[in-house]
């Protein structure tokens, strides 16, 4: 069977729920970040799997994802960022201990 | 006229009213009561510079003193004919009133200075006594019957604030408590009234309703002739029901169970408001609004008369029972109110036939003289004896000689003895009640004896009877505390004199009473003779009044007992409104309208305690909530919307 | 089977596997790793989608930044080789559930859709016409986003900066 748009969006569905799973259940900040990172790949490969498919005479999910990329590195620093001022003021980066927020 | 002035009287107390009522704490020593009182020395200047304005220079026109609309301010309108202003409507009524209530005020101001010094709640008082002087001030210088009504029920705020004053007394409380529902009562009846006069004299001012009310082919006169319930036309009715708020505010019978335990209040305060002042009210009302009264209604002078004569009989006679010595005064009070009304109750509109009126506004003017004095010389007694209870003094006369000799003034005054300003006003009303009515007549000549006999007991027992030794050495009061005594003992030999006729009369024109002196005789007679008795009885100690009241028996029980008119109350009260209306009201409200409440609040509750869980604070529970309602969403809209 | 499905088959069986051994790990450092084996059999899909520039992007930007950084957070944060904790039994639960569920839904949404290629013809995906779309202002071009993502990446490089700094006398 010749691999088509579908293989790569079950695919990539597969990983987005992946993503969705760990950023439930993992109590570390930083592997929420991971499970994150999970998530914005998944949304890559649809990009550039709808892009070769579909519409191979242009290149906008190309520079979505590149676009994507750029922001989640980005993202992934003001993340980490936070991550260790977190650390720094709680001694601790897991998420069920760092609820403040609810007062 | 003089605006500015005019506006400045009533301001300048409340002035004073805020400044102590906020900023009590900051007031040191007796301050509070010097700035109020000079706030209202100048305010009574003030309204002497006013009235003598009014009477001298803008009143007068053609032989007539018209009223005046001095100042006037759209405040609500209603509709285009609608409209409540607030303003301020000078006539000769208004400018005596003005100068009573400032001046007896003043001396209050004044005596209590020196009566309230070391009161915890110093300033607190003199705030009380400013907003009492502000709203008496706006009460009688009203343009118009609502706002008649606002400042009506002003002073019966303040009234219930002076005499709950010392409100750890639960007895203060309870007798603060039933003159406000009293009156309360009374002026539910005054705002009805209120209402159907002004509906069917299609305004609130008191000259646009006499203009409408009055003339017989007015189509308004006609409406409200017209219209009626109970075979008593709707004029009549909105009369009665005014009359009824006014007697509440004036202690006459039925309404008039508040007065006597008012005295609860500090003894300055009875000498104003409850007195001079606010308790004459109520004549102001019927005064201000008498072209109505003796034009409009029906027969309801008639009622206004009776119910004058028979409060003014029944308190004199209960007054020669009661042995607190302000209760005593408070009957006496009621008494002479009911004079003032039934004089006003028999008089008729115009010239002549107007000297009812006339006596009765005369009487108000002198009785607040002599009345505050009273009221004053008692406090002075009580400040220097510690107690209420003619049996706790006696033989005065000695240690308190400035109070026994003004207190003698007033009592001569209020019997009605000549010269004094008592004879001058009682006998015109007496002259009034004989060419119109000669059973009133007789009872009020009964009533006018029976006063000077017990204003003498009173005055024997207080200055006379034993002799006694007393803890007391502080001697009479300073300079604050007889001051007041003094000027008001002149007055009381003075304003007598007055030719009150050339400036208030039921029709603006002057009248002149005749005084006639073979009329005389007789109350004056009557009145010596009240007094020879109480001398018999009262001035030295003896077994007489005892064996009296004895041999009277029943008769004495009932007096004593008040007629038992409180009793009846509160048998209406108990046993019928709160078992029948009350409980089963109660019992609505508590199962009901509450079970209603609870249960709504209940389950809100419940609801906010479950959902709250949700606020948990943690990240992940938000994520998964979120992905829930994603999910929840595509399988709405794309399974189930989709068709 | 040919050549390209026996590829992807076993890039996929890489990038599932390896995030799905990132979101269940115990040890932290291994879920890292698996997270860069997992965004390497991606940077393969891109290659086998002919898109080589993307892929070496992100070879070069995940692998070569992101995965390192949070290395380096891991490192700052706490002992590497120490046991996560454990995710409540719960949650597991009703993870699984919610996201088994959501996979279900998209799937048959993705199965039951028909989708309808252009048929144009394609375009060269040389880094040359990468180059020359990014920077045009014309139809295609992509120079406007450009501009808004370098402001974008320094905001965010100067937000790190003042989160993570050490304010003084903050020990």
């Amino acid at each position: 069977m010749e691999i088509g748009l579908n293989h790569f969006l079950v695919l990539s569905t597969a990983l987005f729920f992946i993503g969705v799973y760990g950023f439930l259940t993992r109590r570390n900040l930083i592997t929420l970040l991971m499970s994150v990172e999970l998530i914005l790949n998944s949304v890559n490969i649809n990009f550039v799997a709808f892009n070769k498919y579909l519409y191979p005479e242009n290149l906008d999910g190309l520079f979505f994802s590149v676009f994507i990329i750029a922001i989640a590195a980005a993202e992934a620093a003001v993340a980490i960022a936070i991550i260790i001022n977190l650390y720094r003021n709680f001694n601790t980066i897991d998420v069920e201990e760092t609820d403040t927020m609810k007062y | 006229m003089n605006v500015l002035y005019l506006l400045l009287i009533p301001l300048l107390p409340f002035a004073g009213f805020l400044l102590t009522g906020l900023f009590g704490k900051a007031f040191r020593g007796s301050s509070a009561g010097l700035l109020n009182t000079t706030l209202l020395l100048i305010s009574f200047l003030l309204s002497v510079k006013v009235v003598s304005d009014y009477f001298f220079i803008h009143g007068l026109l053609e032989d007539r003193y018209v009223p005046i609309i001095a100042f006037q301010l759209e405040w609500l309108r209603f509709s285009e004919d609608l409209v409540i202003n607030m303003g301020v409507l000078m006539d000769p009524l208004t400018a005596v009133m003005l100068l009573v209530v400032t001046f007896i005020s003043l001396m209050v101001h004044m005596y209590s200075i020196a009566y309230m010094k070391g009161e915890e709640r110093f300033a607190t008082y003199f705030s009380f006594l400013s907003l009492f002087t502000f709203s008496m001030l706006g009460l009688v210088m009203s343009s118009n019957i609502f706002q008649t009504y606002i400042f009506w029920e002003l002073v019966g705020v303040s009234s219930f604030l002076l005499i709950g004053y010392y409100f750890q007394k639960p007895s203060a409380v309870a007798a603060s408590k039933k003159a406000f529902i009293v009156t309360r009562f009374a002026d539910l009846g005054f705002l009805i009234g209120i209402l159907v006069l002004s509906y069917y004299g299609n305004s609130f001012d008191f000259l646009a309703l006499s203009a409408n009310l009055t003339s017989y082919d007015s189509s308004f006169h006609q409406a409200a002739i017209g219209a009626g319930f109970l075979g008593i036309s709707a004029l009549s009715w909105g009369l009665i029901l005014v009359f009824m708020g006014g007697a509440g505010k004036s202690a006459m019978f039925p309404l008039h169970i508040w007065l006597p335990d008012a005295m609860e209040g500090p003894t300055p305060v009875s000498a104003l408001i409850h007195a001079a002042t606010m308790v004459v009210a109520g004549v102001f009302l019927v005064a201000r609004m008498f072209a109505l009264f003796a034009l409009g209604g029906t027969n309801v002078l008639e009622l206004v008369a009776w119910t004058g004569i028979i409060s003014a009989m029944m308190a004199a006679l209960i007054a020669c029972t009661q042995q607190d010595i302000k209760r005593v005064l408070a009957y006496s009070t009621m008494s002479q109110i009911g004079f003032m009304m039934f004089a006003i109750g028999v008089s008729g509109y115009g010239s002549e036939s107007g000297l009812g009126y006339t006596a009765g506004m005369f009487h108000l003017f002198t009785h607040a003289m002599f009345k505050a004095l009273l009221f004053l010389g008692a406090g002075a007694v009580i400040h220097f004896v510690h107690s209420n209870y003619m049996d706790d003094m006696g033989g005065l006369r000695k240690m308190m000689p400035v109070t026994h000799i003004t207190f003698l003034l007033a009592c001569l005054a209020i019997a009605g003895i000549p010269p004094f300003a008592g004879f001058f006003s009682k006998e015109e009303i007496l002259l009034a009640s004989y060419n119109a009515n000669r059973i009133i007549f007789w009872l009020a000549l009964f009533t006018s004896g029976l006063t000077a006999f017990y204003m003498f007991r009173l005055y024997f027992s207080i200055f006379w009877k034993k002799e006694k030794a007393y803890q007391n050495h502080q001697g009479e009061g300073g300079g604050l505390l007889l001051t007041p005594l003094v000027i008001l003992g002149i007055l009381t030999v003075v304003s007598g004199f007055i030719p009150f006729g050339n400036f208030v009369s039921s029709d603006g024109v002057p009248v002149s009473p005749h005084l006639d002196l073979k009329f005389s005789i007789l109350p004056v007679g009557l009145s010596l003779a009240g007094i020879i008795i109480a001398s018999r009885l009262y001035m030295k100690e003896s077994v007489l009044p005892e064996k009296l009241s004895a041999r009277l028996g029943r008769i004495y029980k009932l007096l004593r007992g008040k007629f038992y008119i409180d009793e009846i109350y509160l048998f209406i009260a108990k046993k019928i409104i709160f078992r029948f209306i009350s409980r089963p009201a109660a019992w609505v409200d508590r199962n009901i309208v509450d079970g209603l409440i609870n249960t709504s609040a209940a389950a809100t509750q419940l609801f906010s305690i479950s959902t709250s869980g949700m606020q948990s604070g943690k990240l992940q529970h938000y994520a998964g909530y979120f992905l829930s309602g994603v999910l929840l969403l595509i399988v709405l809209f794309i399974f189930l919307l989709s068709n | 089977m040919n050549m390209e499905s026996i590829v992807f088959y076993m890039l996929a069986f890489l990038v599932l596997s390896g995030g799905i051994m990132a979101v269940t790990a115990r040890k932290i450092f291994r879920s890292a790793i698996y997270l860069l084996f997992s965004l390497v059999g991606i940077a393969g899909l891109y290659f086998l989608l002919a898109y080589e520039f993307l892929a070496a992007v992100q070879v070069v930007v995940y692998v070569g930044g992101i995965v390192v950084l949070i290395i380096f957070s891991i490192f700052l944060t706490q002992a590497a080789d120490s046991d996560l904790p454990k995710a409540l039994r719960g949650r597991k639960v009703f993870s699984f559930l919610a996201t088994a569920a959501g996979f279900a839904l998209v799937l048959t949404q993705i199965l039951r859709h028909n989708f309808i290629p252009s048929g144009s013809e394609p375009v060269s995906t040389n880094v040359t016409e990468i180059g020359l779309r990014m920077l045009s202002t014309g139809e295609g071009g992509y120079a406007l986003p450009f501009e808004v993502v370098s402001v974008l990446l320094l905001a965010a490089m100067i937000g790190c900066i003042v989160i993570a700094i050490k304010k003084p006398g903050n020990s």
